[in-house]
């Protein structure tokens, strides 16, 4: 164990034999197990997410992973409320890969994404507290011989409160391991709530500031080598020959890995695996995709356009009102490859061992990394150790696993433990890209302007097919179609349609803000067209659009209201506005406002976004999750583009795949819409309602509707 | 073997002189809190202090650190401006993730040594070389303004 701070003592994962039980689901049969040895912690192991050890110290297991957005406070924080501990007295450990305790409802897999924490287990990691609790008072009660509804339990001690009596948790530890576990518990009412809803301080964030805290590239065990890694160039492709005299020739070079479809650079530390890598001449057989461009990437969509897909969603015959309408409002969508560029480069520590493999990697989805070295080395499971790290961005890019299995693969041919970390040019170049999509929509206006008929068609591939088979249902992807199919706006008709289009040659997963950062932009650009050709105000024209749902109308009240909506700007300054809602269950409304140069560079000047996620657990995380996505948002919406020349990415590393820097950065103010509605997801709604907004202001701007991103391509082309 | 001052204590390395600092700091002697984001100066994770200087250790040969003083995110808490930076990020909740943090902290602590109250142009000129993937600039930026101002400390465990 490695002190990390005075407050918060981390364990580099590792079950502790085998004392973990209860989970939330219900075929979990609680069960109570003292620790295994005598004298050793814990004492106390309710459930698979808490444990009270003779000293008294708390340790909350960490299901779900911390990759920024705060769940190593949010989680503690619903855990210590039901169970009466102040976040001073916790301890947190990251949890090891299990399913079976760690699942998350619904899904089943233990999986840190589509921003569900507080979502799905607010209530799951309230009753294990709760649970913990009862005993613990139940233990006190039996020590006293008194009636637990007598007892209290505050800050880590139950109180006789007749009597006044005292016992710590420390104290109660061994009796309360004997206790039965309660069926049922009762949970807190939101009014005695201590911890949730208050601004509390992150717990993980002290060693952030003095580069304690351990991300996966930083792990190191003694004996490991370092090794950095080009895989094919081309998806798909193999490794036809490889000079490595240099190479092996070089001091401090060990061996040069071959895989079919990679060729590793093992060394004594990093730059030397760099520099043994630069001098390797390795020919590749770019296989089929050798010679595919973006142009046919964007040809193919369009092509699958043509054609009907799967209907999603179909309220009235919107078909039938299109053709009998005297005019309709057509237009076509179209949204490039994203990058992650998670600015912890990929990386992955592997020690293959006769019986056994050892696997040290940050990830968002920890089962799937013993899965995959499992798979490779022909270990069962259980014979493959993961440990997890604090992650360096998510974002999406470490919900795939795919650099684990290469990890592996070298490591069977290196004596000893190897870190494999990849270069930004690898990283940028071998990612798990957000999908090119591409969209036809249609709509016809009545004669007062308003919208009776909407058809939005999508095209783009199947994330779920391939990431969660049993969630890509009747060919339709959930993923592809959110918020799409939850269009909020009263129109008597709408029809969703869904084209599943593999586009070729790269690998398309998960990016911040999902499926919707790509519906958002399409939906809310094409209301502001619609806006527009009724000749009213976007604020106005969506308003009254959104009789039917006073959540979502609420936040565009907020949001317009905070921002000045109406107020004059100068010349070649606009400001467009968004509304997202989809099955993260979040309302939110942004207002951007831009400034367009002559020569088409956009400056984001402002950003206003009224937020109304239910049920709040960490405001302070919330607005800080808001401020991310959004800055994630109009990076992306501005400059973020990964095209192919050849079948290979061109982009390579930040000079050519721009982000948001502090000097582009905005004002943004955040505003929560407080309520008691059941809570909603908070880490990717920024990024998804950012582009709409500032495609939106920018036609405010200029009277230039755009709608192909990157933005600041077509300004600077059209 | 080359000799180096970091964080005033001496360390004899056996390094090419031509290895960048970044990786004599991370993988000859263990100081893993300088990050590695770009290799190529692009993102400012890799930030260090030479002489009080932020440089991007990424692309500093080793041999460019002879003979001055290098100092890193594990010992800027040592200098009562790197303290209160650390602070000020502390009291506003500026970090998510935090892989960039020790180069932002490092870029904004050499700005506070050189000018104590810094504008939002100051700001801007001296950490746009730093990318936070996770968007904490607005957090970054009220920050500084803090440490720049607070003198005393509010928080102690850092």
């Amino acid at each position: 164990m490695e002190r990390l701070s005075r407050r918060q003592l981390l364990v580099a994962s590792a079950a502790a034999g085998g004392g973990f039980l209860l989970g939330w689901r219900l075929d979990a049969l609680p069960r109570v197990l003292a620790a295994a040895a005598a004298g050793s912690e814990p004492a106390f192991a309710p459930n698979a997410f808490i444990r009270v050890g003779r000293d008294g110290r708390v340790t909350l297991v960490m299901c779900q992973v911390e990759m920024g957005q705060g769940t190593y406070t949010s989680m503690p924080m619903l855990l210590a409320e039901e169970l009466e501990v102040g976040l001073d007295q916790v301890h947190l450990e990251h949890a090891p890969p299990d399913d079976k305790l760690y699942g998350l409802p619904g899904f089943g897999i233990q999986v840190t994404g589509a921003s569900t924490s507080v979502r799905l287990l607010y209530e799951p990691l309230r009753r294990a507290g709760a649970t913990a609790r009862t005993m613990l008072v139940a233990a006190a009660a039996q020590t006293w011989n008194a009636d637990p509804g007598s007892c209290r339990a505050q800050k880590g001690l139950v109180t006789h409160t007749p009597t006044g009596r005292k016992l710590t948790y420390g104290a109660l530890a061994d009796r309360a391991a004997t206790m039965p576990v309660p069926t049922q518990v009762a949970l807190k009412a939101p009014e005695d709530f201590k911890l949730i809803g208050t601004p509390a301080k992150r717990l993980d964030t002290p060693a952030k500031t003095n580069g304690k805290t351990q991300y996966g590239i930083d792990f190191r065990i003694p004996g490991m080598k370092i090794a950095t890694v080009a895989a094919s160039p081309v998806v798909g492709g193999r490794v036809a020959s490889v000079d490595d005299g240099k190479a092996r020739a070089m001091k401090g070079v060990h061996q040069v890995v071959r895989l079919d479809d990679a060729v590793a650079v093992v060394a004594d530390d990093m730059w030397t695996a760099q520099r043994g890598l630069d001098a390797l001449d390795i020919r590749w057989d770019d296989g089929p995709s050798g010679k595919i461009d973006t142009e046919e990437v964007v040809r193919g969509l369009a092509a699958a356009s043509e054609s009907p897909g799967i209907a999603a969603r179909n309220d009235g015959d919107a078909l039938a009102a299109l053709a009998a309408a005297p005019s309709r409002i057509e237009s076509v969508y179209d949204v490039p490859f994203l990058a992650h560029a998670a600015l912890e480069p990929m990386n992955c520590t592997v020690h293959v061992l006769p019986d056994r493999c050892r696997v040290w990697t940050g990830s968002q989805i920890l089962p799937r990394v013993q899965e995959q070295a499992a798979r490779v080395t022909g270990l069962p499971p259980e014979k493959i150790e993961v440990h997890n790290f604090y992650l360096g961005g998510g974002f999406g890019r470490r919900l795939e696993v795919d650099n684990v299995p290469q990890a592996v693969r070298i490591a069977q041919q290196v004596d000893g433990p190897v870190k494999v970390i990849w270069t930004r040019e690898e990283d940028m170049q071998h990612d798990v890209y957000r999908p090119h999509y591409y969209d036809r929509m249609s709509a016809a206006l009545n004669a007062q302007g308003q919208p009776i008929a909407w058809m939005h068609r999508i095209v783009g591939p199947s994330i779920f097919a391939r990431w969660a088979p049993p969630l890509f249902k009747d060919g339709l992807d959930e993923d592809a179609l959110d918020s799409a199919v939850q269009l909020q706006y009263d129109i008597p008709s709408i029809r969703v349609e869904y084209v599943r289009h593999e586009t070729p040659v790269l690998n398309t997963g998960f990016w911040r803000g999902v499926g919707n950062t790509h519906n958002n932009f399409v939906i809310e650009s094409f209301m502001d067209e619609l806006a527009s050709a009724a000749k009213q105000d976007p604020v106005a024209f969506r308003r009254a659009l959104l009789g039917k749902s006073p959540r979502a109308r609420k936040v565009l009240d907020v949001a317009a209201e905070a921002a000045g909506w109406g107020r004059p700007l100068p010349d070649g300054h606009g400001r467009g506005v968004s509304v997202l809602y989809c099955s993260w269950g979040s309302y939110l409304a942004e207002v951007a406002e831009v400034s367009v140069s002559k020569a088409g560079e956009v400056r984001v000047d402002r950003v206003v976004c009224a937020v109304d996620c239910g049920v709040v657990v960490n405001p302070d995380t919330v607005k800080a999750q808001i401020e991310g996505g959004i800055i994630f948002g109009i990076g992306g919406t501005l400059w973020g583009e990964v095209t192919l020349k050849n079948g290979r990415v061109e982009q390579s590393n930040f000079h050519n795949y721009r982000v948001l820097r502090i000097n582009e950065t905005p004002s943004i103010e955040v505003h929560l819409v407080r309520n008691s509605e059941a809570p909603g997801g908070i880490g990717e709604p920024g990024t998804a309602v950012t582009g709409a907004a500032l495609a939106n202001a920018v036609f405010a701007a200029t009277g230039r509707r755009i709608r192909k991103l990157p933005l600041e391509n077509q300004l600077r082309t059209a | 073997m080359v000799k180096l001052t970091i964080n005033g204590k001496s360390h004899s390395v056996d390094a090419p002189p031509d290895m960048p600092l970044l990786w004599v700091l991370r993988d000859l002697l263990g100081m893993n809190g300088t990050k590695f984001g770009c290799g190529a100066a692009l993102c400012g994770a890799c930030t260090v202090h030479l002489d009080g200087s932020p440089r991007r250790s990424c692309v500093m040969p080793v041999s460019a650190a002879v003979g001055h003083r290098v100092t890193t995110i594990e010992a800027i808490g040592e200098t009562p401006v790197g303290h209160r930076v650390q602070r000020a990020w502390l009291d506003l909740e500026v970090i998510q993730c935090g892989y960039c943090q020790s180069g932002q902290i490092m870029a904004a602590a050499a700005l506070l040594a050189k000018i104590p109250a810094p504008t939002d142009t100051d700001i801007d000129q001296a950490l746009s070389g730093n990318i936070c993937r996770c968007g904490t600039y607005p957090r970054i930026r009220e920050a500084i303004k803090l440490a720049a101002r607070a003198p005393a400390p509010a928080r102690k465990e850092v």
